[in-house]
């Protein structure tokens, strides 16, 4: 028998669901994993086993009285610590929410649990998901599980925000991980690890409970290590949601039962706009395999245009920090979390060292463009028009969508990168959410898939974008892609 | 137009009025949390996760409180945005625990309506008047921090937090405090009509910023300030008398006003500085990305339409119109709901109890109403709300005296029972043996006891003396321990005094 570890989401919900193995015996070998690991690669901020134990017992007890299991049966997953987690410590990876208990468990979490998942632990992230490499993170950086074919031994950052999840998936501690997308936050760790993650829809996921960086923009997502895992925990996770006015009131499609590789009939656009100069040699090479595939897999490919690409990161970079601003002004220190009070304090006083010591560097940059983009004298010019970009952006996909199903795209322009290499200069790090942004900033579905590796051995990921409420075509075109990159590389183990 | 003028050295100065008043909408639940908003409770007793701004809660609008709006708006025949948004005004204070106010800047939901103030010459308001409403938006209220609870620190309560209001925010059509004053009447008056607020401004539930500015008739407007959260029609009206002239000081002393925000003081009345335009805040405003844009349709804005009360000015008309009541008792049975609600219930059932339209009783019913029950009650230092007796009691009273079983002073002696004992009139009447005596032959054979006891006045009366004649009536009446029926024994004297 292979080792549970190595296993996805349907072989665990069917093989506990069969009887080949218990929900216990699977939630103990990662629970056996998770501690293992905890020390090298720092991918959980606490974990929870006694919580992932729980549920599976839930789960065989179900079994053993011949009840359905659900969607999630028996598999545990790893939660990223931005999701509310009832009277589990949430804290956005942030010193202002250390040892933040909520009395209350957000929507997507709670829909999870009853689905049958367990939870194995709170993963790290970057600190209010504000990051690309893991690196803003209160609780210290992730470490990729992934080393470059170099011989040497850089940590490499697993991406973000979501990089305890991507490296708990590449290192085979769960099986499936919560994401959250703003910007890149599912897709760019994905690629970096070798691993699949979709951002449906804005609006699928419920934002209720989720602790908010950009409103406009956030989603959440599962992580995992192949489209039809993604297909079944996105089904579990999505859902209208009355406590979120933004959640769309639309049913669930059976998304895992309608999968298909089979491209026949289908367009696939590329993007001139996203074949930049200088663009990596193994990426753009990734991304012509990409075509390939889906030709093979019976798609036409058409070129397309996206003319406002170029002014979506700067778009993304001033209204996502104008939102976080004004959403991370609660955290003050008068009713939650970290408060600092400094003797003869007042209130000012408290405020100012409050956020000065609760908040990081990347979050106080974020709500520092924030505070100035929405200033009067300045708003029009940078807020208001951010949006008649925005809105230019997904005008550009809705034109796109006309000629084509979907599009494919590579998912980040780079390879992980070493710890540290990008800290001291932001927009080089902004830069690696290029062509994950604007998806988001139209509010589309659009996934990663690994495609290979490059010349130093690390994962690269082809992203798919598909047209809003179109998951179904996002994940077909994905394991279209899937079934022929034949990506089965994971990282030797080393911690 | 007002003739309202400040009296300085330099001459007269004009006074230049705008309100911004905030209503609490009544609903049982917050803006955007299912919170209870009753006033009063213990306090952080109404706080959901939401007031309290707990990470990731989000706001869901209450399709309630937006209905009080829309209806409220249509009172003041304004126009209704079916598309509207809400944005963020982001400022620190403990009291708000987002770190923004969720309100309407850009697109509030009611637009450009207006109401109309009555002509009252003793106020100094020589007309009616038509003052402009520029806008209604709603937005959430703030929590509420007390500084007496320690030596060292404030707490807070948040059950305020999140309650929804509506900001009405009037043209500077005012030009004097009186006018003001009759403006923030008729708001309140027209909010309780609709039932949208319940207008309780000593429980804050209705407050005014006031914007007051002065100017040399002809000039254009001076800079104003504002002053905030002024609870009471009189404090308004305080606010603007000691604003405008210590506006005129300032100028005339060869001074500028400064646009800033002031306080009022009650127990001096006057006003003081908050803090100048220099260091107010820069709010931020941006569209709530957490809402989406509020779009009404029609079906819901005829059900808004059908469900307004008639309001006002449409009822004082129809009193005075259909029912032939004065002008003067008119506008007092309509000034407000409890009295109108009490007035028409009392209608219909002295209508009902003397088998008659309401038409032929409203006379009867406004007058006693007025004149006897108010100041019975008055007496008591009660209100209608805390009547002793109910409207069908009081028809019953009234039915009494309409068939002519009482006169109507006797229905005062039985008005005062009913007040002490609970009875109903009948039965008090029976009790007391009160019926009036209507019978011809019982009062002729008593007139003719009193015109032979007193025949000397009889001959007077004769010889042109006819001021006597009230003598004759006051002697039967009271020969009949004041149940004779007036009428009847005067026409008896009449005849028999030839």
């Amino acid at each position: 028998m292979t080792e549970l570890t190595e296993l996805g989401v349907a072989q665990i919900r069917d093989g506990v669901a069969g009887g080949d193995f218990t929900a216990v015996e699977v939630a103990e070998a990662f629970n056996a994993n998770v501690a293992a690991a905890q020390e090298a690669l720092n991918a959980f901020i606490i974990a929870t086993p006694e919580k992932a134990i729980e549920a599976a017992q839930a789960t065989d007890a179900k079994r053993a009285k011949g009840e359905a299991l659900g969607k999630m049966g028996g598999v545990p997953i790893g939660m990223k610590d931005l999701f509310a987690t009832f009277d589990v410590q949430t804290t956005a990876a942030s010193h202002m929410l250390e040892g933040f208990k909520p009395q209350y468990e957000s929507t997507v979490s709670q829909k999870l649990w009853d689905a049958g998942a367990g939870m194995l632990g709170k993963l790290n992230l970057d600190q209010f998901a504000m990051g690309s490499s893991n690196e803003t993170s209160y609780f210290g950086n992730v470490i990729s599980p992934w080393k470059r074919n170099d011989g040497g031994n850089a940590a490499l950052a697993p991406g973000g925000s979501s990089g305890g999840s991507s490296a708990a998936l590449a290192a085979r501690l769960c099986p499936a991980a919560t994401g959250t997308d703003t910007g890149g936050s599912i897709r760019q760790p994905a690629a970096f690890t070798g691993t699949t993650g979709i951002k449906p829809t804005y609006g699928r996921c419920s934002r209720w409970g989720v602790v908010a960086f950009a409103s406009s923009l956030d989603q959440a997502g599962p992580m995992a290590r192949s489209v039809q895992d993604c297909a079944i925990m996105l089904e579990a996770m999505a859902g209208f949601d009355a406590k979120d006015s933004t959640s769309l009131d639309l049913p669930v499609p059976n998304w895992e039962a309608a999968l298909s590789g089979d491209m026949k009939g289908k367009k696939v656009g590329i993007p001139k706009e996203y074949r930049v100069d200088g663009l990596d040699d193994d990426v753009a090479k990734s991304w012509d395999d990409g075509i390939a595939w889906l030709k093979d897999a019976g798609a036409e490919i058409v070129e397309i245009s996206l003319p406002h690409t170029k002014y979506a990161l700067p778009t993304y970079y001033i209204i996502a920090p104008a939102e976080a601003s004004s959403n991370l002004a609660r955290y003050d220190g008068v009713r939650y979390g970290l408060r600092d009070l400094p003797d003869g304090a007042n209130l000012q006083d408290m405020y100012a060292a409050t956020r000065a010591a609760g908040f990081g560097p990347e979050v106080k940059r974020r709500i520092l463009i924030g505070t100035y983009v929405l200033s009067a004298g300045f708003y029009d010019a940078y807020y208001t028009q951010a949006q008649k970009v925005r809105a230019l952006i997904a005008q550009d996909f809705a034109k796109a969508f006309e000629q084509c199903d979907v599009i494919l795209a590579p998912t980040a322009p780079s390879a992980a990168f070493g710890l540290g290499e990008n800290v001291d200069d932001p927009l080089k790090m902004y830069l690696n959410d290029v062509f994950a942004v604007p998806a988001s900033l139209a509010g589309l579905p659009a996934m990663s898939v690994p495609a290979g590796l490059n010349r130093e051995g690390l994962p690269l990921g082809l992203q798919v974008i598909g047209k809003a409420f179109d998951e179904q075509g996002v994940l077909n075109a994905g394991l279209a892609l899937e079934q022929r990159a034949q990506f089965a590389a994971k990282p030797e183990k080393w911690w | 137009m007002s003739t309202y003028r400040i009296q300085g050295a330099t001459g007269d100065w004009e006074v230049v009025i705008g309100l911004e008043v905030h209503a609490q909408v009544t609903s049982n639940s917050k803006l955007f949390s299912s919170s209870a908003t009753a006033f009063g409770a213990e306090p952080n007793s109404q706080v959901s996760l939401i007031d309290a701004a707990m990470p990731g809660m989000l706001p869901v609008p209450n399709r309630e409180c937006i209905r009080q709006a829309v209806r409220t708006g249509m009172a003041i025949e304004a126009q209704i945005n079916k598309w509207s948004r809400f944005d963020r005004k982001n400022y620190f204070y403990a009291d708000l625990p987002q770190g923004y106010q969720i309100s309407q800047l850009y697109h509030p939901l009611v637009g450009e309506g207006s109401l109309t103030i009555e002509a009252d010459e003793k106020a100094g308001i020589p007309a009616d008047k038509v003052i402009g409403i520029e806008r209604i938006h709603v937005e959430q209220d703030a929590g509420k921090l007390m500084h007496d609870q320690h030596p060292t620190m404030s707490y807070v309560d948040l059950n305020r937090s999140g309650v929804a209001l509506m900001e009405i925010v009037s043209r500077p059509d005012m030009t004097s405090p009186a006018e003001a004053g009759a403006y923030v009447a008729k708001l309140r008056q027209i909010l309780r009509y609709v039932g949208s607020c319940d207008g309780n401004m000593d429980q804050g539930s209705m407050r005014c910023d006031v914007n007051v500015s002065v100017r040399k008739p002809g000039e254009p407007f001076g800079t104003r300030t504002e002053t905030k959260n002024v609870n009471s029609v009189r404090f308004v009206m305080q606010t603007i008398e000691h604003e405008a002239s210590r506006q005129v000081d300032v100028l005339e002393s060869g001074g500028k006003i400064v646009q800033e925000t002031r306080l009022f003081d009650p127990t001096t009345g006057s006003t003081r500085s908050m803090r100048s335009k220099e260091d107010a805040h820069d709010y931020r405003y941006f569209p709530d990305p957490d809402l989406l844009p509020l779009e009404l349709d029609d079906a819901f804005l005829e059900a808004c339409r059908a469900s307004l009360p008639e309001l006002p000015d449409a009822k004082r008309a129809r009193y005075e119109g259909e029912l032939g009541l004065s002008a003067y008792n008119a506008a007092v049975l309509t000034a407000d709901v409890d009295t109108f609600a009490w007035f028409e219930a009392l209608l219909a059932e002295t209508a009902s109890a003397q088998g008659k339209q309401p038409a032929e009783v409203a006379k009867q019913a406004a007058n006693w109403l007025i004149s006897e029950f108010f100041g019975a009650l008055n007496k008591l230092g009660k209100s209608l709300e805390d009547s002793p007796i109910s409207h069908e009691q009081a028809a019953e009273l009234l039915a009494l005296v309409g068939k002519g079983t009482i006169s109507g002073s006797i229905a005062k002696q039985v008005l005062e029972t009913m007040f002490e004992t609970g009875d109903n009139a009948g039965v008090i009447v029976e009790r007391e043996g009160l019926k009036q005596e209507s019978d011809t032959g019982a009062i002729e054979a008593k007139v003719d006891e009193i015109l032979a006891a007193n025949a000397d006045k009889v001959a007077q009366y004769r010889e042109g003396k006819v001021a006597l004649f009230g003598f004759f009536v006051g002697q039967t009446m009271k020969a009949m321990a004041g149940k004779g029926n007036p009428q009847v024994v005067n026409e008896i004297l009449k005849a028999k005094l030839g």
